[in-house]
């Protein structure tokens, strides 16, 4: 892929992030920051849909995010092209793997499985 | 590092230069080093006579006229022009013919070679990949037509075209931005402040039709996208160029902010 395009991809996705991240937070300000990592709250946040939704996607969001600037960084670290495929094959499996370890628990919390 | 020699400047040195002006004495501390022959960097001192004009690049040439011969040090033009001198002084990449000794408020001079190049032996760093980096940005006007046969005209350009891309003509290959970049500190495949700002100055030049193809060489996972807006390229350009800002505007095109 391209770097332009990769990097329109970290750009907008941390806009987005911005973005979602202000909504979890005036969600979290509906009630009191105590209450709001009571049991009962967390799981209710799962069960509705459009709120796990969105945490979903601040999660794939974040995921890219992280693992590309991390990608980048290493990039920046060393040199080499066995490394360099390493690094760019290693951040996107850590991206996959970060996305279904917490799709997975979404779900889980959201079908309530736990 | 430890010190190898000191020397002070013959009575009979001293006094040819009263003649003159005010003469003060500095210690000049050059960084020496021979990584070819496994030789790490030692500073030799020597103690300089200066007037309030002598320029740093005059005071080395004073120790390999006076002392040491054998100090290896890069320069041609002694007025900023041909790119030679670049060397952190006092900390600080800057040219050596362009720097008086007098402005550093010091009496201590430290020269040493310019970070993120390999040294050759002391001051005189190896050029190579800034000048490998420099052609790839194909600095040159691309265009099918040429202005030069005898049945064709110049290309007419207005003073705002020509404003566009004027300072960064300016540049002298110094390499003093690159060696005050922080990504070319540990990414050595990083094409460097000096090459993108020579393609900006193409790219931004309205007789040219070459802006894809540098668009596409500098679109790379070594390329553009890794400046993370330091500045500091900017900051130490001895002739006012601001590569700085010429890879915001690049980014500009490949973002699409630009046509
Ligand atoms: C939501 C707010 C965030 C915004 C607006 C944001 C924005 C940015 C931008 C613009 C860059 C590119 C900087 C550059 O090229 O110099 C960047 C890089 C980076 N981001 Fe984020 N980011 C955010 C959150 C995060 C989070 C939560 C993480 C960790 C998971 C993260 C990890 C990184 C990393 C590792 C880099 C690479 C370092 C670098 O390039 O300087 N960011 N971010
Ligand atoms: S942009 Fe300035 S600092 Fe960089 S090489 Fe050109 S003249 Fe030297
Ligand atoms: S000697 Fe030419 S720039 Fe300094």
């Amino acid at each position: 892929m391209r770097e332009s395009i990769i990097m329109k991809i970290h750009y907008g996705t941390a806009l987005g992030a911005v973005a979602l991240v202000a909504v979890h937070i005036l969600m979290r300000m509906s009630q009191k920051f105590s209450d709001s990592l009571q049991y009962q709250n967390v799981i209710a946040n799962y069960h509705f849909l459009p709120y796990a939704l969105m945490l979903e996607v601040l999660l794939i969001l974040l995921s890219v995010h992280g693992f590309n600037g991390l990608r980048v960084i290493l990039l920046e670290l060393k040199q080499g092209s066995t490394y360099e495929k390493m690094i760019n094959y290693g951040s996107l499996a850590a991206m996959a793997v970060l996305i279904a370890y917490g799709s997975r628990t979404i779900l889980m919390a959201g079908m309530g499985v736990s | 590092m430890a010190v190898v020699e000191t020397s002070k400047p013959s009575e009979e040195l001293k006094s040819n230069t009263k003649t003159t002006g005010q003469t003060n004495t500095i210690t000049l501390r050059i960084a020496r080093s021979n990584p070819s022959e496994g030789q790490e960097s030692t500073f030799a001192e020597f103690q300089i006579p200066v007037q309030k004009w002598t320029t740093v690049l005059e005071a080395i040439l004073y120790v390999k006229q006076n002392f040491d011969h054998s100090v290896a040090v890069r320069y041609s033009c002694r007025q900023a022009s041909c790119g030679s001198c670049g060397m952190k002084i006092n900390g600080k990449p800057a040219l050596a013919c362009y720097t008086k000794v007098s402005e550093l408020n010091s009496n201590v001079i430290t020269v040493e070679p310019m970070n993120n190049f390999p040294i050759i032996r002391d001051l005189a760093v190896d050029f190579k990949q800034l000048i490998s980096n420099h052609k790839k940005m194909k600095p040159f006007i691309i265009r099918e037509d040429s202005e030069v046969t005898p049945e064709s005209k110049e290309f007419i350009q207005t003073p705002q075209d020509l404003e566009k891309f004027l300072q960064f003509s300016y540049c002298i290959k110094c390499g003093l931005c690159n060696s005050a970049c922080p990504t070319m500190a540990t990414d050595e495949s990083f094409i460097g402040p000096q090459g993108l700002a020579q393609a900006y100055r193409y790219v931004a030049d309205n007789r040219d039709k070459g802006k894809d193809e540098r668009l596409k060489v500098i679109d790379d996972s070594h390329g553009i996208w890794r400046c993370h807006f330091a500045g500091s390229c900017s900051h130490v350009c001895p002739k006012g160029v601001d590569p700085a800002m010429a890879i915001q505007l690049l980014r500009g095109y490949l973002l699409g902010f630009r046509k």
